[in-house]
């Protein structure tokens, strides 16, 4: 079960790494794993890890395809995951705005 | 008297104490929300702006352009004649091919000079910064960036065939310009501004396509270092 903070905040997104896949997925339509690995200079487990735990929450989609013969795995944003995060956002921004 | 007195003390320290550490766990938290946000932004720019193009290559494409444009105007188009509507009237008289082919030739070898000079330098860059050049947002920029090129590209080849002289120099303005509009989306904002002040000298040079040789070096020449100039002030 998923827990959010009456504030907005999210559980989910205080670890760095889930924080950085939500950011590279929402401002692209879908990125895939290698790509994201070097975006956010991550291990293949750490990252798989963190993957696995954001599309358990349904808060990110997988898409399995093949480029040629090799499988490639994209992630791209699902509309609970674009909502929770703008909503941990604006609660982040709100907390640095109070002071 | 005396126990309201310890309950006055006792709530003070207490709420005294409450306060600084929750001041203490506050500000702590603080610090790293604020580290989330810088995170967040970061990330979201990283993955999708390629933020290594070099604003030296700006001022390099600039100064060949220049150096093409004085090549052209002094040694190979007849020195003094740089009313281009002129010159292209002599040129469409057919008695200028050999002048036609090494102005070609000009052209093409201050594309190839601008262009592997701007990709040497953001690479460069790209190293320096950390990063790598060829990432899903560089993929992404180079197609946005190729699609108006080489329609111009194309349709200034129609162009020359149909003998349409004063409009070549007005379509690699704007088709320039055009592609740096479709580019500016994936790098830095200023590009799009760039891209819009080409446009805008290209429509002009088509009003008057008798400078056309004039509005070339503005637009190519002067535009680019202006733009480079300012962007390595402001970035590098």
């Amino acid at each position: 079960m998923m827990r959010v903070s009456i504030s907005g905040l999210n559980k989910l997104f205080e670890n760095r790494i889930r924080l950085g896949i939500m950011s590279v997925l929402m401002v692209n339509d879908s990125y895939d794993f290698n790509n994201l690995k070097e975006t956010l200079r991550v291990t293949d487990g750490n990252l798989a890890s963190h993957l696995k735990a954001l599309e358990e929450n349904d808060l990110i989609k997988v898409n399995k395809q093949f480029i040629g013969r090799k499988p490639n795995t994209s992630y791209s944003v699902t509309e609970t995951g674009a909502r929770l995060f703008r909503s941990h956002l604006k609660a982040l921004e709100d907390i640095i705005k109070a002071q | 008297m005396i126990r309201s007195f310890y309950l006055f003390i006792s709530f003070y320290v207490s709420n005294f104490v409450f306060q600084s550490t929750f001041k203490l766990f506050y500000m702590d938290s603080k610090s790293s929300y604020f580290e989330d946000l810088k995170i967040i932004k970061k990330v979201m720019e990283e993955s999708s702006r390629f933020l290594s193009l070099s604003g030296l290559s700006g001022l390099f494409a600039g100064l060949i352009a220049l150096a093409g444009a004085t090549v052209a105007g002094l040694l190979i188009m007849k020195p003094g004649i740089l009313l281009t509507d002129e010159y292209f009237t002599g040129l469409s008289a057919g008695s200028s091919g050999m002048q036609r082919g090494l102005l070609i030739i000009d052209a093409m070898l201050v594309l190839v000079a601008a262009l592997g000079i701007s990709v040497y330098l953001s690479y460069r860059r790209a190293l320096r910064q950390g990063l790598k050049i060829w990432t899903p947002v560089s993929k992404r920029l180079l197609v946005n960036l190729l699609i108006p090129l080489a329609t111009g590209a194309i349709f200034i080849i129609i162009l020359y065939v149909q003998h349409q002289w004063h409009l070549i120099i007005p379509a690699m303005l704007i088709f320039y310009g055009l592609s740096l509009v479709s580019a500016g989306k994936f790098t830095y904002s200023e590009v799009f501004y760039f891209g819009l002040s080409e446009i805008l000298t290209g429509l002009l040079c088509a009003v008057f396509p008798v400078y056309g040789f004039f509005f070339w070096c503005v637009g190519f020449g002067f535009l680019h270092i202006a733009y480079g100039l300012f962007m390595y002030r402001k970035y590098e």
